[in-house]
């Protein structure tokens, strides 16, 4: 009896047995939860972040490089500092500080590094590097934080910052992650996927403690990252620079074309800021005051304003009329029937270069009559109808209306009206060419930013012909691996002997027209247009369209000054002044070149409780400091157009052209 | 043999657990757990040819003897011993440390097969009864004092032997009864626990044929009953009362693991995530990464049996498994074959010990026990350990050689 219970002993070993054989075949074979839970648990992917692309000027100086920062990472439980104070005084922390930054640390983990302090400079780093080797438990990662030379072109370049919550949300492949860094605006922004360059990612086994404890497999499903491509630009940094120097205290745009190559020899947007100031740790604070500032500093204005071209649209009418043939170059028109009054003084006389050269509003109110009727149609409604709807199809050949396709984003189609939106407006047969006159010299629903017409300018520099302008010339080296449609040539179907005629009265109008002779620059032949923007708010912007020289043309350019008030002559002079620059690498004209740089052109701000806020332009070196701000702009008279006062005093301020 | 193949095994697993890809150890080395379980085993089989050539008669005769020398060991530990987590169990000897806790189970197992042995003892009397149970009693109470709660339940394992040599079957029962309740309290509302307690009770009242409806066997229901209600209502004073707050975790985590993965239950989902993640064939030998990455604590010792899971699969774990419900059924039988009853005893409770040690130690990997720190035998890291199990095992062989014939001088 007694003997059998070896039997029940082991049968209670076997059944325990069998017990724990099923119970592991659950746990290995069925359930597979847990393998999945084992390669999350102890796996890690470790993101490698590559350089990000440079970029460089057209003569290969920097514009933007990495700079290598350093932070300091501590493991609170590895940290031995023999003497607190020392170490305090070697990273210059109060030891308040000290304590509270362990104590977030500690708080963080014990084992696990913690950030202690961040972007420490090349310059501090090697300073306590030596110290740091007597204080265990630190250690540092290298990073990079962009870094603008040239501490010019903010607005083109744009900015880094870490990727927003909305834009993680809407990626449509998933490539960012929290805390990732992203261009947020101009090249950075349009380049974003160049300049990145290619994340790597590292798998590494971790311990419990989350400590890496080495690679994975011995690295076989490691990618290595890549480092983003650097961009070449077009830019002239110095070029640019002048003019960022010329443009302070004033509001507008300063846009430079090679017009050869379409490539952006400068985009100056005033007032501009410094971009350092957005790539530094303080980026928040940085950024908030400039959102804050309100001459807008954050807008890119060669590409983000729109303006109405005021008179620089007469070259396009006249352009436009002679490929008509509405005209001849040699057509003369008086200022009889035309409502718009000139100050030209030279009614009947002007043939149309000297229309260009003076500006001579009547004449190209001729001109664009001319134009809209000449067609067979009778009735003059529908005659303006179809005039109007040739004109357009003309006119946007010059990019006028549309995006030109530059490589910035948020760029501004602006607005170019044809037959449809007055239809709209009016009425179909409602309207006709005395309802829509005002486009002949540039007003009325025309809107064009300074980009587009410093192509304007550059297409009247080819003599008809353009490439899309752009700012970076080549990707990874120079001149290789652009997008192809900025090598793509776009004919504006206008006959190169009619840009003669126009160069002809440009040339004129610097010589001795309209500018004045501000624009004047010995040994180089300035062809260039003045305008007028009218602005209702307040005093009219002042715009410059020129190309140098005449023959085998440089640089085509546009300057828009803000309400630098009626006529071209401020944003003449600083177009001189950037062409000078440009073509003889220096500027004689020092009279000129002072009297623009002192020239305050910024418009009072009325309603702020608080003190007018600061403005971020780089102060020049050559400059004095002055008040960065007029309050009223009447109390003061407007420095480069003082001696023309007299001559432009007996001319009725209504009219527009000029 | 078996025996050696557990040994080696055991120790490529230590290798394993401790293996980390940053510092390629070798085998050998003598700093890392695996190098010293090497020189463990080494001293090992210097003890088993110690074992083999002593005679036979020395463990009969000095079976006291060796029983009171643990006991003066447990004393002694509680006095000089060092204290590795919590409990002062330990003496150490420069790098190594011994457990004496473990060799107390030898000493024990002789001391009652010397005292069963006697001509007269009958384990039907309660005499008889009360004297194993102190012989029992006295180290496990000194391991409790010494606060290794989980080696001194391996004495509830000496049962088995007892149980085979004529303890009436109602103690086991009782013990099972009382662990049954003891899980239902944990998981049943103690209400519907009590009411079906009284429902049973009723039904096998009336269940019983009316002529059997003595006073006394009314009375053993009664009393049944009513001593179940008092272990339902005690277990829950025990838990909350008596046990240490890490006890109580455990067996509360057994009960729910998912409750607290990363707190209290870590141990054990990170154990099963190990196994899980072994699937049939395992990710091969130091391809472990749970266990290697620490996220298995104990993984050398207490918990070795994750690596097998983990590097070897389901394969490499039920190998092991039978391997050693085959030495459990083997050591069975040859106890049956012996002449003295000293051997049939003494080998009886060498398979108890080594089955409590596989049942608890494996069971809590697999999330099927509390988590109780005992090794695996011979698996595990530690020499005293892998000492106490070899002498258990090798005085059985050396008893049973006598049978035989061999080693006899």
């Amino acid at each position: 009896m007694i003997e059998n219970r070896k039997f029940i002993v082991i049968g209670v070993f076997c059944l325990v047995g069998l017990v724990y054989l099923s119970r592991l075949f659950y746990l290995q074979i069925l359930d597979d939860s847990y393998s999945l839970e084992s390669s999350s648990n102890s796996i890690k992917r470790v993101i490698e972040i590559p350089y990000r692309g440079q970029i460089y000027d057209r003569n290969g100086k920097f514009m933007v490089y990495n700079t290598p920062v350093y932070d300091l990472y501590v493991t609170p439980q590895k940290v031995q500092i023999p003497d607190t104070a020392a170490f305090c005084h070697l990273l210059s922390l109060e030891r308040t500080e000290f304590d509270s930054i362990m104590a977030v640390a500690k708080a963080h983990s014990y084992r696990k590094p913690s950030l202690f302090l961040r972007q420490l400079s090349k310059e501090d780093f090697a300073r306590i590097q030596d110290a740091l080797v007597d204080y265990r438990g630190f250690e540092h990662v290298t990073s990079s934080m962009r870094t603008y030379p040239a501490h010019t072109m903010a607005n083109a370049l744009g900015y880094v910052s870490e990727v927003s919550r909305k834009q993680l949300d809407e990626q449509e492949t998933p490539y960012y992650r929290q805390g990732d860094y992203i261009g947020r605006s101009g090249l950075e922004e349009q380049y974003e996927s160049i300049l990145r360059g290619q994340r790597g990612i590292k798998f590494v086994m971790q311990n419990v403690h989350g400590v890496v404890k080495g690679s994975w497999k011995n690295g076989a499903f490691d990618s290595l990252a890549i480092a983003g491509k650097n961009l070449h630009t077009g830019i002239d940094v110095e070029i640019q620079q002048y003019a960022d120097t010329l443009m302070q205290n004033k509001v507008g745009s300063v846009v430079a074309i090679e017009p050869s190559t379409g490539q952006v020899l400068c985009m100056v947007s005033a007032p501009t800021y410094d971009p350092n100031a957005l790539s530094s740790r303080f980026f928040s604070k940085s950024y908030s005051k400039l959102a804050k500032n309100p001459y807008k500093p954050l807008i890119n204005r060669p590409v983000m304003a729109s303006y109405r071209p005021g008179s620089t649209f007469k070259l396009i009418q006249a352009l436009v009329a002679l490929q008509d043939g509405a005209v001849s170059p040699g057509s003369i028109f008086s200022h009889a029937g035309s409502p718009m009054k000139c100050h030209c003084n030279r009614s009947g006389r002007l043939n149309l270069s000297g229309a260009v050269q003076y500006s001579c509003n009547p004449y190209f109110y001729h001109v664009f009559r001319r134009l809209l009727y000449n067609n067979a149609e009778r009735n003059t409604f529908k005659a303006s109808a179809m005039g109007l709807h040739h004109w357009h199809d003309m006119v946007s050949k010059f990019g006028i209306g549309s995006r030109l396709g530059i490589d910035l984003p948020s760029e501004l189609k602006g607005s170019l009206p044809d037959a449809d939106l007055y239809d709209k407006l009016y009425g179909e047969k409602h309207w006709k060419f005395s309802t829509v006159y005002s486009l002949s010299i540039g007003e009325g629903e025309l809107l064009i930013s300074p980009l587009k017409m410093a192509n304007v300018a550059a297409i009247i520099a080819n003599r008809g012909w353009f490439y899309t302008p752009h700012i970076v010339s080549g990707i990874g080296e120079p001149g290789k691996g652009i997008d192809s449609k900025y090598l793509e040539k776009h004919e504006v179907g206008i006959d190169p002997q009619h840009f003669e005629v126009v160069a002809e009265g440009m040339q004129g109008a610097v010589e001795h027209g309209t500018t004045t002779m501000a624009a004047v620059i010995p040994g180089i032949t300035i062809c260039g247009k003045t305008g007028t923007s009218q602005n209702k708010k307040g005093k009219d912007h002042s715009i410059f369209v020129a190309f140098a020289p005449r023959e085998n043309p440089k640089i085509a350019i546009a300057v828009f000054v803000e309400n630098a008030g009626w006529g071209g002559i401020a944003a003449a002079s600083v177009a001189s002044l950037v062409i000078e620059k440009y073509i003889k690498r220096r500027v004689d004209n020092h009279a000129l070149d002072k009297k623009v740089k002192e020239s305050n052109y910024l418009p009072a701000i009325t309603p702020p409780k608080k003190p007018a806020p600061k403005k971020f332009v780089e102060p020049p070196k050559d400059s004095t400091a002055k008040p960065l701000i007029v309050k009223t702009v009447p109390a003061r008279p407007v420095a480069p157009a003082q001696p023309e006062t007299q001559s432009l005093a007996s001319r009725p301020v209504t009219t527009n052209g000029n | 043999m078996l025996y050696i193949a557990c040994v080696l095994m055991g120790w490529l697993n230590v290798y394993a657990a401790v293996y980390s890809p940053e510092t390629q150890t070798n085998l050998f080395d003598m700093s890392t757990e695996a190098g010293k379980q090497l020189m463990w085993i080494g001293t090992t089989v210097l003890l088993i040819i110690a074992i083999l050539v002593i005679n036979y008669r020395f463990w009969d005769t000095f079976a006291f003897v060796i029983y009171g020398i643990t006991i003066l060991l447990l004393l002694l530990v509680l006095v000089a011993g060092s204290n590795v987590n919590g409990s002062r169990s330990w003496f150490k000897l420069g790098a190594f440390s011994i457990q004496p806790a473990e060799f107390s189970k030898l000493g024990t197992a002789l001391a009652l097969a010397r005292y069963i042995d006697y001509p007269n003892v009958n384990l039907t009397k309660l005499k008889d009864q009360l004297s194993c149970a102190g012989i029992i009693a006295l180290p496990a109470l000194l391991i409790i004092a010494s606060n290794e709660t989980g080696s001194m339940l391996v004495f509830a394992s000496f049962i088995i032997m007892l149980y085979r040599e004529g303890l009436p079957g109602f103690y086991p029962l009782i013990a099972i009864v009382i662990v049954a309740l003891f899980i239902l309290t944990l998981i049943v509302p103690k209400l519907i626990l009590f009411g079906s307690i009284l429902a049973l009770g009723l039904l096998v009242f009336f269940l019983t044929p009316r002529y059997q409806r003595s006073v006394q066997n009314v009375m053993v229901i009664g009393i049944t009953a009513v001593s179940m209600i008092a272990i339902v209502a005690g277990v829950d004073f025990f838990v909350n009362s008596v046990l240490q707050k890490h006890q109580q975790n455990r067996i509360k985590v057994l009960v729910n693991p998912a409750a607290d993965p990363l707190g209290v239950g870590w141990n054990v989902t990170q154990a099963k995530i190990a196994i899980g993640s072994g699937r049939l064939q395992g990710k091969g030998f130091l391809e472990g990464t749970q266990t290697k990455l620490d996220f298995v604590p104990a993984q050398s010792t207490d918990f070795i049996f994750c690596t097998i899971g983990e590097e070897h699969g389901f394969i490499g774990s039920a190998v092991v498994l039978s391997m050693f419900v085959f030495l459990l059924c083997r050591i069975v039988i040859l106890a049956e074959k012996q002449r003295t009853r000293f051997a049939r005893v003494y080998g009886y409770s060498v398979a108890g010990i080594l089955f409590f040690h596989l049942m608890i130690n494996i069971g809590m990997t697999i999330g099927l026990m509390p988590v109780i720190g005992i090794p695996l035998p011979f698996f595990s890291y530690g020499g005293s350990s892998l000492w106490s199990f070899s002498i258990l095992l090798f005085i059985f062989l050396k008893l049973d050689s006598r049978r035989v014939g061999m080693f006899t001088r």
